[in-house]
């Protein structure tokens, strides 16, 4: 099975027409560990995953997965590398079933020729990556709503669906970009749960504005403002810290430019 | 729904692998290979009942359904609107009006695939141009395809022969079907049997990775970049399947008419292929049938409507075109699904209603 992950970010600089989205962050997500990175809106939680997943090219900095070079490569290329990333907007594939969304979201598939002639491989194969996606399925608690499509259903369940589609990669590293909005309470607190399941076989870097359920979860969290890292530590220390009570709650006289959340 | 959502999280339990395959509908890709020797059977069977001149028409029909079928995978399944296809039409009739004049007696089979594997190529090309363009730009883009590629016929008149084109000696039957045995009818076995090969195995890419990838592609390029699809090759790979498709009609297409010449593939060509997918429901092999059905009948039976009712010339020859529109407009508005959605949505009324209840029940 997969392996953990171990993904650093150094010294990233992204500048959107002169506003500074990301001010020299650095960070790092060690093998099998849970990172939560907080901040306000436009703080560049997003913009952060967006320059690892290559949608963004920062101005400077250097990010690395296990030694490789991240920056310029295509965002196709992620999946093989082991690195998973669900969407705020979750991005689930409308004319697809559930099934079909998970079953697509495998990096492996038979040869184009397999498929051209329906041969057994192809075949084959198709019947393994059923079982596997159903399986996903059956753990995220979502089996039936196989043959839905997913706009007919719930915002929680289409959630569970984005996160079942990123795992049938079985990632190393597994990128949540705001897994609890829209949750309610009781969803909130099942998707801890399921964070808590997923780190048995893959990292997580979690982006989220829901404060106890990051704490709740991360080993380590990050927090984020205006574009810069202004605490790191573990949960204790971050709700402990004067800092980010600032930035969450007071002085809100600063702002000359919010990035956006992009 | 709310309160479900809890109870089936709470259940978690094992889907048999067995119904989940029902679920998806992936049978045996064979199924399909099977109905088509039983479709051609059938077919051969009613050539001997009609007049050569319906022999004439289900040729035509073959070569439509082949095109249409290429563009429903490019622009129903992977969103890719082509306005060009007569275009890559006129290069696979070309190619087969070329090899013909310089090899007269080349198996026919040999022309066909070279015409497939030369239109193909160009699709790759304009493929790789037009991978960054989208939505209108696209549209644009093979729009010029379609109105440049018939004048280069034109420009180079010494090679593809000009205004007048290159003749083309329509394949001959065999002797062992008979002395009597038509043309017509002999081409219309070739056409029908190249449109039945061309939709099993478009039918078998549809259902495989293949599909799934390329309506993945039209319904989220970012979703479908971040599960490792690389959404450029996929939007190339769209379009040369198609062009092959494209290039294998324009090949029986120029056997069809004896010629290749640029007048044939007109921009109305191009438009006349998406109003068929479209009125046959978009996105649908089996509306590809539907809409190729219509595109030759309609004119058919409109020129008998008017020469019935002894309607002046002016009128009846635009009768077709305004059934066309008027049937586009029906189709569009009525059944956005086209034909092959509309009876789909008849065919499952019952039984969706059926499903809805049962689903309920669970849940609740």
């Amino acid at each position: 099975m997969a392996r953990p992950g171990d993904l650093k970010v150094e010294d990233i600089t992204v500048r959107f027409s002169g506003l500074t989205a990301l001010d020299r962050i650095s960070l790092a997500v060690e093998a099998g560990e849970v990172v939560g990175i907080i901040g306000p809106n436009g703080a560049g939680k997003t913009t952060l995953f967006n320059v690892i997943c290559g949608f963004v090219r920062p101005e400077s900095g250097q990010i690395t997965y296990r030694g490789q070079p991240l920056l310029g490569l295509p965002t196709h290329r992620l999946i093989r590398l082991g690195i998973a990333r669900t969407l705020q907007g979750l991005g689930l594939w409308p004319s697809l079933t559930v099934l079909e969304n998970v079953v697509a979201g495998a990096a492996r598939r038979p040869s184009f020729g397999a498929a051209l002639f329906g041969g057994r491989s192809s075949m084959r194969m198709e019947r393994q990556l059923v079982q596997e996606a159903g399986e996903l399925l059956s753990e995220l608690g979502i089996a039936q709503a196989a043959s839905a499509y997913p706009r007919s259903l719930p915002y929680g369940v289409q959630k569970r669906v984005s996160i079942a589609r990123a795992l049938m990669a079985r990632p190393s590293l597994l990128l949540l970009d705001e897994p609890a909005s829209g949750l309610s309470q009781r969803e909130v607190s099942e998707l801890a749960q399921l964070v808590a399941g997923v780190r048995q076989t893959a990292a997580l870097a979690i982006v989220d504005h829901n404060v106890d359920l990051v704490t709740e979860v991360s080993d380590r969290v990050v927090v984020l403002n205006f574009g810069r890292v202004i605490a790191s530590g573990t949960p204790q220390e971050i709700r402990a810290d004067p800092n980010v009570a600032e930035a969450y709650l007071g002085e809100p006289a600063v702002a000359q430019g919010d990035s956006g959340d992009a | 729904m709310r309160k479900a959502v809890g109870a089936v999280r709470q259940s978690g339990r094992r889907v048999p692998v067995a119904s989940l395959w029902g679920v998806v509908g992936r049978r045996p890709l064979a199924r399909h290979g099977l109905f088509a020797v039983l479709v051609a059977i059938a077919i051969v069977i009613f050539s001997y009942q009609v007049s050569s001149y319906t022999n004439y028409n289900l040729a035509e029909v073959a070569v439509f359904v082949i095109a249409a079928a290429g563009l429903t995978l490019l622009t129903g399944v992977n969103g890719q609107i082509s306005l060009g296809h007569g275009a890559l039409m006129a290069v696979g009739a070309y190619t087969t009006a070329l090899l013909l004049k310089s090899q007269p007696n080349l198996a026919m089979i040999l022309v066909l695939l070279t015409s497939v594997a030369t239109t193909a190529g160009a699709g790759l090309i304009f493929g790789v141009a037009a991978a960054r363009l989208r939505g209108p730009y696209l549209a644009g883009a093979t729009l010029a395809l379609a109105l440049a590629l018939p004048q280069l016929a034109l420009h180079f008149s010494s090679l593809f022969g000009g205004e007048e084109g290159i003749p083309i000696t329509p394949p001959s039957a065999p002797s062992w079907l008979g002395a009597t045995f038509s043309s017509e009818q002999w081409l219309a076995w070739i056409s029908v049997v190249a449109a039945l090969v061309t939709l099993v195995l478009l039918a078998n890419l549809m259902r495989s990775w293949v599909g799934r990838t390329l309506k993945a592609v039209r319904d989220d390029e970012v979703a479908a970049l971040l599960a490792g699809i690389n959404v450029g090759r996929i939007q190339v790979l769209a379009f040369v399947i198609s062009a092959g498709c494209a290039g294998l009609a324009g090949a029986l297409f120029a056997y069809w008419v004896g010629l290749a010449a640029p007048a044939a593939f007109s921009v109305t060509l191009s438009l006349q292929l998406l109003i068929a997918i479209v009125i046959g429901g978009l996105g649908s092999l089996v509306g590809a049938v539907w809409g190729s059905l219509v595109l030759v009948m309609v004119p058919d039976l409109t020129g008998s409507l008017a020469s019935g009712l002894n309607l002046p010339s002016s009128i009846a020859n635009n009768l077709p075109l305004a059934i066309f529109g008027l049937v586009l407009m029906v189709a569009i508005l009525a059944f956005p699904g086209g034909i092959q959605g509309g009876l789909k949505r008849l065919a499952g009324l019952g039984r969706s209603r059926w499903r809805q209840h049962g689903l309920r029940r669970e849940s609740g």
